[in-house]
């Protein structure tokens, strides 16, 4: 029992499991899938189907705050490649065509990585907090957006495009093998190799990393990259969704929601030890919060609200102030500590 | 330099506790400090002398016992507390804000107010009233940031007086001075505690004990050893006092210098006007298999930096390197390790260990980074390593699972020792490895760097100690002033002797090799 | 020396020179906004020709009140060290609640106070959060944004008019000498003041100190016994209150309180200051250097309606000055640190 308590996965996991099982009290329906012409339906489908992009942008995230960096420029980023891709689609003669549609794809992420290449340049090479390199972006980022569609909402006709996020494979969500794939291969990438342990070591002790022969430079700029080829592609998904490029609304709030959920996973944002598969909690519990909110029958537009109570309540349930007042409430320990800094170190 | 017997105490501390999870940092101690003393608390890293001055300060609640300041029995919730109380504080790492100005760090809390809003003219003014108390000159507007640690300390003391403080409290004041730096503190501290002043001091540097103090309380693992009147406690008492077993196991090292090392064949390393602007001077370094080559010099000599410019971890601007006699290129710490050089920083904790991650992951993760991320250390490879090495080095607790951030200082280093030598390197370089541990600690790692060297490893080793740089190297490189003053061979030097070459940048009958 | 790049060599100025820089090094970064608002002003004078009218720069403070209301309770949690987000949903959030109890028929003299109380109640619990909670600042303000955001909507999903004389008055009113020349109007002088009082709170009062003493260094600060709890709740308290008065002031600006309202209006707020010269860091900052800031963010704005392109170019641009102004930053820290 206690070493269940102790696994950091605990909390994330018991938080989406209470939230399931109330929406399935609060409607049955909750759980229940209908098969539609070999298609699976129903709100569980709809909502790992609709985390895709967010999947995908916390995934990046993750790597990201494991070094100790931020990035808030994702949602920009997301703006910028759908907004590329559509742009390329609409501009082709051959909208429905599969080699219009790769081409458009494939350039959409390129450019994503290369807006995630420059983040990591100014972080790991010039220096820059990584709040304010990313925040460059985040302000440039749509007014970029804006510039590729000119200033309109691009709208397109494709179908391979809309395959993306509204097709079906064995019966199951697209976007859901895609944001699988990402997650797969991002585990295998930081689990298998020595990447993970790596990036964590930079990320709790950049100058010992350094001196110990990490290279922590190209660590930091690879995440970085890496976080903006997925913001890249999360946002091809984002766009095939609505089948339109809105460089105003595209992933606005998702570098929040995705911090969020990273934070929920169990990952510190002072960076250091991560949790992949924390993460895929996390943003499972955030997509069922928002659609459990959307059941409620509360506008969307109010759904904030709840985000930030469960924020409160998560932060404030990893505060180790709170946890040690809970603890010497119960053990009648010692008194009051002074000094949060010194807190578990015996000094001399 | 005695105090007037008759003083009263101003502080009488009885019976302190203080416990921390599973330790009791200090057990029942009782401490008498009296007004126009400078009492000197000593005692080895972990004999408690940090957290009865924080007791003290307010910064720990204790757990028992009493503190009585001027007759008046007091509990202190924090540092406001005991200020309040008069007892004023500075510390080793100077607590001050280096972005205000001098006049503001000295009267932050104090400015002079006029109408509820501050008078800027007036509290500069007073800050200069009370630098010029303590001997001071210095520009009250200009950023504390332009000006030295030491001058950085002088004024922390001179905001102690703002607060009429009648205790101040000194921790480790000195670790970071050079000696003109140190005379002048204490002639501040000489003239603070004739005005009635109690001060409590805390070194390392045992001169300066015998120089400054008038009263010695001794402390061993949490506990009072006793309180001894400075001039009748001789030198020798006092170590043993400390230390509390003799010093044969130290002692038991034999000079490993006796070995002959061979320098015909080329170095393992050698520089030649290695340097840096404002850093060092361009000087010349060379190692041979299996030698140990101390670097021996004050803090700030140029010691450290000298080692930083050979593994490249900073870069240096002039001169050129050679690893056996073929040149090397090593601007980064990379091109150090691609040559088989490993180096062990003094800054343990900052840039040393990898705080949150296990022991194990700690040792594999030289190795690791050698081979880069692709090739990941496979479970039962780095099982076999960590064993071997944890039993090898006598890491305690040996449990490879544990956060090395949980370890005491010396399992910490040699973890740190354990990663580098998992590297297997032709040459190390430690910076200060035994500093700050306890005494067995620094035995086991003295053994292992003569061991490694038998071995035929090349070692660089420096630290404060001078004894333990001649007791373990072949020759020595002595440093003064940002700059290399000269080479010793070690076997017929006494540690006066290089005490003396350090102080007067000659020797009387100088063998110099370079 | 402090290593600022002092390349004037004359042998009667060095000395004056050099202990400016030892003294007042941290304006550096204030003087060189200065000196790009008035590139910009003269720039654009240049290019236009009717730039530089009193019409312009009148109007350059009546748009941007509300920003620089809330760039000056922005500059005071930058300066602890720490970061408001929350500061944009709030701004809509009292400005939606304002207008509602308006509407329902309350005075002006409940409301308006009701409005600053919120914006204050907002900052505590970030504060509170922050000091009590160790979380940290970026989380602990986004969690009020969201809060804000949702309560805006939960006022209202549409934007409500608002027609109270009052409030109304603090827009439509021009201080005017003439017709066409200088003019004021009381939202202005609002956000003058918040000024003034910010920058006297920060350089003449032991609160203000020991704002700078935390962003320098908060461990001393908490060894040097000064209330550092306290402060730094009041730091975001104070950016609470700018919050709920940009509120009072863009319901004015725009007559009526819509919940989208100041949507990026953190990001604009923490780039003003940026550029105004605080460091992010924390310690090192003025109001009146925020103050530029907005300016500097205002002209761009104007400057880009005056070439009749796309509003887009306003981010861009802003975004590309941050970049200009946090690199020169970083090249003064890391000459400075290697000294």
């Amino acid at each position: 029992m206690k070493r269940i308590l102790k696994n950091r996965l605990f909390w994330p996991v018991l938080a989406l499991v209470a939230l399931i099982v109330i929406n399935t009290i609060a409607r049955p329906s909750f759980i229940s899938i209908t098969v539609q012409g070999g298609q699976l339906y129903g709100p569980l489908i709809d909502i790992l189907r609709n985390s895709a992009p967010l999947m995908l942008v916390a995934l990046g995230m993750t790597i990201v705050i494991a070094t100790r960096g931020i990035d808030l420029s994702v949602g920009a980023v997301m703006a910028v490649s759908g907004a590329v891709a559509l742009t390329i689609i609409e501009g082709s003669s051959d909208p429905n065509g599969l080699g219009t549609v790769l081409v458009a794809i494939v350039v959409g992420v390129l450019v994503a990585l290369v807006l995630g290449v420059w983040n990591g340049f100014l972080v790991a090479v010039v220096g820059i907090q990584p709040i304010i390199a990313t925040l460059v972006l985040m302000l440039a980022g749509r007014g970029i957006a804006l510039l590729i569609t000119g200033g309109f909402i691009t709208t397109i006709n494709s179908e391979p495009y809309k395959f993306m996020a509204q097709g079906y494979v064995l019966g199951l969500p697209f976007a859901l093998y895609v944001s699988m794939a990402a997650v797969v291969v991002v585990a295998l990438l930081e689990r298998r190799t020595a990447l993970g342990v790596l990036t964590e070591a930079v990320g709790i002790n950049p100058e010992a990393s350094r001196l110990a022969g990490v290279r922590s430079r190209g660590i930091i700029w690879g995440a970085y990259a890496a976080s903006g080829l997925l913001a890249g592609l999360a946002g091809i998904l984002y766009s095939s969704n609505i089948m339109a490029a809105d460089a105003n609304a595209a992933g606005l709030y998702i570098e929040l929601d995705a911090i969020l959920a990273v934070v929920l996973g169990g990952t510190s944002l002072m960076g250091g030890k991560f949790s992949l598969a924390g993460t895929v909690v996390g943003v499972f519990t955030i997509q069922t919060l928002k659609s459990t909110i959307t059941f409620l029958g509360v506008p969307p537009a109010v759904s904030p609200l709840f985000l930030a109570i469960v924020v409160v309540i998560v932060v404030l349930v990893q505060s180790p102030r709170l946890r040690s007042v809970l603890a010497r409430a119960s053990q009648a320990l010692r008194p009051r500590n002074s000094s949060p800094q010194g807190g578990s170190e015996v000094a001399s | 330099m005695t105090a007037a017997p008759a003083q009263p105490a101003i502080v009488e501390m009885r019976g302190i506790t203080i416990q921390f999870p599973g330790v009791k940092a200090l057990d029942g101690v009782d401490f008498v400090l009296r007004s126009g003393e400078v009492h000197t608390l000593m005692g080895e890293n972990g004999a408690g002398k940090s957290t009865l001055i924080k007791a003290l300060t307010g910064v720990y609640p204790i757990d028992g016992g009493t503190i009585t300041v001027a007759g008046e029995q007091r509990v202190f919730r924090g540092t406001a507390d005991a200020q309040a109380a008069g007892i004023s504080t500075v510390y080793q790492e100077v607590n001050l804000c280096t972005n205000l100005s001098v006049g503001e760090n000295v009267m932050l809390g104090h400015e002079v107010r006029r109408a509820g809003l501050i008078d800027w003219k007036a509290t500069h003014r007073e800050a200069a009233r009370h630098l010029t108390n303590l001997g001071l000159d210095i520009d009250t507007r200009s950023a504390l940031s332009t000006h030295s640690i030491a001058i950085q300390q002088l004024v922390a003391i001179s905001r102690a007086m703002v607060g009429e403080a009648r205790v101040l409290v000194l921790d480790e004041p000195t670790s970071s001075l050079d000696r003109s730096e140190v005379e002048q503190l204490f002639a501040v501290m000489r003239d603070v505690r004739d005005r009635g002043v109690a001060i409590l001091f805390v070194t390392h540097f045992l001169d300066q004990v015998y120089e400054i103090s008038d009263r010695l309380t001794v402390l061993r693992n949490g506990m009072l050893v006793g309180e001894y009147p400075a001039a009748e406690l001789p030198r020798g008492e006092l170590i043993s006092l400390m230390i509390g077993r003799e010093l044969d196991e130290l002692d038991a090292l034999s000079r490993s210098a006796a070995r002959e090392i061979d320098r015909d064949a080329a170095p393992v390393l050698e520089a030649s006007d290695l340097g840096r602007k404002g850093v060092l001077e361009p000087a010349d370094v060379s190692v041979y298999d299996g030698e140990v080559v101390g670097f021996a010099g004050l803090l700030g000599s140029g010691r450290t930096e000298l080692a930083r410019l050979l593994y490249g971890a900073d870069r240096a601007d002039s001169g050129s390197t050679q690893v056996r006699g073929t040149p090397a290129r090593i601007t980064t710490p990379r091109h150090a390790i691609d040559q088989r050089i490993a180096f062990s920083s003094e800054d343990r904790r900052a840039e040393g260990i990898i705080g949150d991650l296990s022991v194990a992951e700690n040792i594999v993760l030289g190795i690791q980074a050698k081979r880069g991320w692709l090739r990941k250390v496979g479970r039962a490879e780095q099982a076999a390593l960590v064993d071997e090495y944890i039993a090898a080095l006598g890491v305690r607790p040996a449990d490879p699972n544990r956060l090395i951030k949980n370890l005491s200082g010396g399992n910490q280093q040699k973890v740190l020792l354990a990663r580098w030598l998992a590297t297997a390197p032709q040459l190390i370089i430690l910076d200060e490895p035994t500093r700050g541990i306890d005494v067995g600690a620094k035995a086991d790692i003295q053994r292992k760097v003569a061991e490694l060297a038998a071995q035929g490893m090349s070692v660089v080793f420096i630290s404060s100690e001078l004894e333990e740089v001649l007791r373990l190297a072949h020759r020595v490189v002595v440093m003064r002033d940002r700059r290399k003053i000269g080479e010793l061979t070690s076997h017929d030097i006494e540690v006066g002797d290089l005490v003396d070459f350090i102080a007067d940048g000659a020797l009387e009958s100088p063998e110099n090799v370079a | 020396m402090t290593g600022i790049p002092v390349t004037v060599e004359r042998a009667s100025a060095s000395g004056a020179l050099r202990r400016f820089f030892s003294r007042r090094a941290s304006w550096i970064p204030v003087l060189a906004a200065l000196a790009i608002l008035i590139v910009m002003f003269i720039g654009a004078q240049a290019y236009f020709g009717n730039f530089l009218t009193p019409r312009v720069i009148s109007s350059l403070l009546l748009d941007n009140a509300y920003l620089l209301i809330l760039a000056v309770g922005m500059t005071f949690v930058i300066l602890t060290g720490g970061i408001d987000l929350s500061v944009g949903a709030v701004m809509a959030f009292t400005g939606m609640l304002g207008a509602s109890l308006l509407r329902d028929g309350l005075p002006v003299g409940v409301v308006v106070p009701v409005m600053l109380l919120i914006g204050a109640a907002m900052g505590l619990a970030v504060g509170i959060m922050v000091q009590y909670f160790d979380v940290q600042p970026f989380i602990a303000s986004l969690a009020a944004m969201f809060a804000a955001r949702g309560l805006a909507f939960m006022v209202s999903l549409s934007s409500i008019r608002v027609e109270d004389p009052a409030i109304l008055w603090l827009q439509s009113t021009r201080i005017q000498a003439a017709p066409g020349s200088w003019f004021i109007t009381p939202t202005g002088i609002l956000a003058i003041l918040v000024v003034i009082v910010g920058a006297l709170l920060l350089a003449y009062t032991r609160f203000g100190r020991t704002i700078y003493a935390i962003g320098g260094n908060e461990q001393s600060a908490r060894l040097m016994g000064l209330p550092v709890v306290r402060t730094k709740l009041l730091a975001y308290v104070v950016s609470g209150v700018c919050a709920g008065l940009a509120g009072v002031v863009f319901t004015a600006y725009t007559g009526a309180s819509y919940p989208l309202n100041g949507i990026g209006t953190e990001l604009d707020t923490i780039a003003a200051v940026v550029i105004g010269g605080t460091l992010l860091t924390g310690g090192s900052g003025y109001v009146l250097g925020s103050m530029i800031g907005v300016l500097v963010y205002g002209s761009i704005k104007t400057v880009i309606s005056f070439l009749g392109a796309e509003q887009s170019w306003t981010r861009i641009t802003i975004g590309a000055l941050l970049l200009l102004f946090v690199v020169v930053q970083r090249i003064i820290v890391a000459r400075s640190s290697r000294r």
